[in-house]
């Protein structure tokens, strides 16, 4: 219970901590070091653009790919304004280099795998386009170091560096409880239909094992993401079945099929917000340090109590500068009153 | 010749009594086995249970798996490969071309195309399986309707250019939506539907496709002696009384409801509805009266084979349109090679 205090605490102090960070990371204020903020920054991936809308919403030109309205009204101006301007990424990108070019970016940012493939591919739009490029590691543990390397580019180490502290703590938090959930299997339940999960070591996967849940398809070998029959399900038998599609979620307590599932039969669906962003891998940035949180406390017990409810409180106002109402933080947790 | 003569009526029973226990013994095979443990006597009891309207003694996971799980899915691997196969006998004989698929007329393209704009707009499967039977036949009527307003060349060669041309464009959107789609949500279920499986079949699924496909099932069988005229220049089926446009129609009609109804529940599966053919007229000859029978026996085991190892030979699931092209198609190369019998 002391851990869970020590942590009650730190939730409820960061954001007063983040506040005096914020007010020096603000447009035209002189950040601690380093030059001015930058004014023009173009996100590669919907990873880099949650990051960039974290830490300097007013730089960011335009938007990876199209956003829910839903999450657009949460995000709010001026990020939520901004154009779609398609993707970078080799062969799959859909923005010209051209428009790239024309947009006049300070600094195209892509946060992800860190690769031979994808270092290249940076580095040829560079040399193609003479812009400043960057590509950071997007590995869930390495949060608090990507969010102070971005910072330190976009011109805002003041608001990145007290982020980082936040998402530090968390991921101590997390990382100490982690023996207590050694022993919980846990299926990730993906797409409409539930039967796409993530094997061992993916992308998909990282915040389930961050917590330290059994992901029962990392019996399959590491890699990416899969198809997986009902029938493997039922013969993984998961204590615990977490998923971010809501329609999903709803379907699958009705479904007969899947009541011989444990975690369907025994009530354990765990169903991972996606407002403003995804909890859980859509995408996988930043987005995902309140995701581990929330899967650490339902983890534990079915609602999460107060201490969750003060913990997501106190990160979107510390990452997102979002003042959740009492019935916003409901409907987000989706409990019922 | 002669002695070839006496053979063949035995060699054409023993056919016709082993395929049918063969396909019933894969059936068994293909419900046993699965990635659930289930022990014979675990099915025996369910079975029993079943028949005798007495299954409380039966565990609720083994009835799930079994009835739930298992037999749907052999049922629509069944119904599928039987469609696909019986599908591209018809058009390769219709055709006159061995390299014909059932998908020639633009049937699976626009099967993706309506699937993969059914998951883009964040739809229920079972509006995303509708959209891609609308899709397949929309695709097909089309191809014919354009088809058809073509006079000055061969009616086969211009309904075979125009399908490819259609499933073209058709490929160009389902592309289009791929770029546009939510990376790490829609992109993975678009490339799983395109790359086919079983994997999320239900009861209900099987029994919604089954009327398409035995409705589209019945002008194949009705008309099997007529299908083998279209084998003639168009000019010698009509002076055989038989108007060769209108009967290529209908058997189009029936054949493209039956791969857009395999196609809305199991996704593209490759291969089938073209090497199923030709290993059936391997072994019965290409009288299309024997030759549909044949397809649909082959069709039908070859895909629970396939599903079956599909599921059971890794703890993911493998796509089924990868293994049918990898077992099919040096299949199909050996048979080609060992062969001496004339298309």
């Amino acid at each position: 219970m002391t851990t869970r205090r020590s942590f009650l605490a730190a939730a409820a102090l960061s954001p007063v901590a983040w506040a005096r960070a914020g007010a020096a990371g603000q447009p035209g204020a002189p950040d601690v070091a380093g030059g001015p903020p930058l004014s023009r920054v173009f996100a590669a991936g919907p990873p880099a653009a949650v990051l960039v809308c974290v830490l300097a919403p007013e730089s960011l030109l335009g938007w990876p790919s199209r956003l829910d309205p839903e999450s657009l009204a949460w995000i709010g101006p001026p990020a939520a304004d901004r154009p779609v301007l398609g993707r970078l990424a080799g062969r799959g990108s859909t923005v010209s280099l051209e428009t790239l070019v024309q947009l006049k970016p300070e600094l195209v940012l892509d946060v992800g795998t860190v690769d031979a493939t994808h270092a290249s591919m940076a580095e040829r739009v560079r040399q193609q386009t003479g812009l400043r490029c960057e590509l950071l590691g997007g590995r869930l543990a390495e949060s608090p170091a990507l969010l102070r390397r971005a910072g330190a580019l976009l011109g805002v180490p003041g608001r990145a560096e007290g982020l980082a502290r936040r998402a530090e703590q968390i991921l101590a938090e997390v990382e100490r409880e982690r023996p207590r959930h050694a022993s919980t299997s846990v299926y990730l339940a993906r797409g409409a239909d539930g039967l796409e999960t993530g094997l061992g070591g993916s992308i998909n996967v990282e915040a389930l094992e961050f917590v330290g849940a059994r992901n029962v398809a990392a019996a399959g070998g590491e890699g990416g993401i899969t198809r997986v029959s009902l029938e493997q399900v039922l013969a993984w038998d998961p204590e615990v079945l977490v998923t971010q599609d809501s329609a999903f979620a709803g379907s699958v307590r009705s479904d007969p099929v899947w009541r011989g599932v444990r975690a369907v039969r025994g009530g354990r669906i765990l169903c991972a917000p996606s407002l403003p962003f995804g909890w859980l891998d859509n995408p996988p940035g930043i987005n995902r340090l309140v995701g581990v949180l929330w899967l650490a406390r339902r983890l534990d017990s079915g609602q999460g109590g107060d201490d969750l409810r003060e913990a997501v409180r106190a990160f979107y106002a510390a990452f997102y500068r979002i003042t959740l109402s009492g019935s916003q933080l409901q409907r987000l947790l989706g409990e019922t009153t | 010749m002669s002695g070839r003569g006496r053979r063949e009526p035995r060699r054409d029973l023993l056919l016709r009594a082993a395929a049918p226990i063969l396909l019933l013994g894969l059936v068994l095979l293909a419900l046993a086995v699965g990635k659930y443990p289930l022990s014979p006597a675990d099915i025996a009891r369910a079975v029993a249970g079943r028949l005798t309207g007495d299954d409380a003694a039966v565990p609720e996971a083994v009835s799930t798996v079994l009835w739930r799980i298992r037999l749907p899915r052999v049922v629509a691997g069944l119904l599928v490969g039987a469609a696909l196969s019986a599908a591209g006998a018809a058009y390769q004989g219709m055709f006159r071309n061995p390299l014909v698929s059932p998908d020639i007329l633009g049937v699976s393209a626009g099967s993706g195309l309506g699937a993969l704009t059914g998951i883009y707009l964040h739809l229920p499967m079972a509006l995303v399986q509708a959209l891609a039977f609308a899709g397949g036949l929309g695709a097909v009527l089309l191809v014919t309707a354009l088809a058809g307003r073509v006079r000055r060349h061969d009616p086969v060669l211009v309904l075979v250019l125009a399908g490819v041309a259609a499933s073209a464009m058709l490929g160009a959107g389902m592309s289009l939506l791929k770029v546009l789609a939510d990376p790490y949500t829609q992109l993975p279920a678009m490339t799983y539907w395109l790359l086919g499986g079983l994997v999320t079949v239900t009861g209900a699924d099987a029994a919604a496709a089954a009327p398409g496909l035995v409705a589209g099932m019945a002008p194949l069988v009705l008309l099997r002696w007529r299908m083998n005229l279209l084998s003639l220049p168009d000019e010698e089926v009509l002076a055989l009384g038989v108007n060769p446009r209108r009967l290529r129609s209908v058997l189009i009609l029936g054949a493209t409801l039956m791969t857009a109804s395999a196609v809305s529940i199991s996704g593209i599966v490759g291969w089938v509805g073209l090497v199923v053919p030709h290993v059936a007229r391997l072994a019965v000859g290409p009288d299309f009266r024997r030759l549909l029978p044949a397809a649909l026996l082959l069709g039908a085991g070859f895909l629970v084979g396939a599903d079956t190892v599909a599921r059971t030979a890794a703890s993911i699931e493998i796509p089924l349109g990868i293994l049918t092209a990898l077992v099919g198609g040096p299949f199909f190369l050996w048979l080609l090679a060992r062969s001496r019998r004339a298309w």
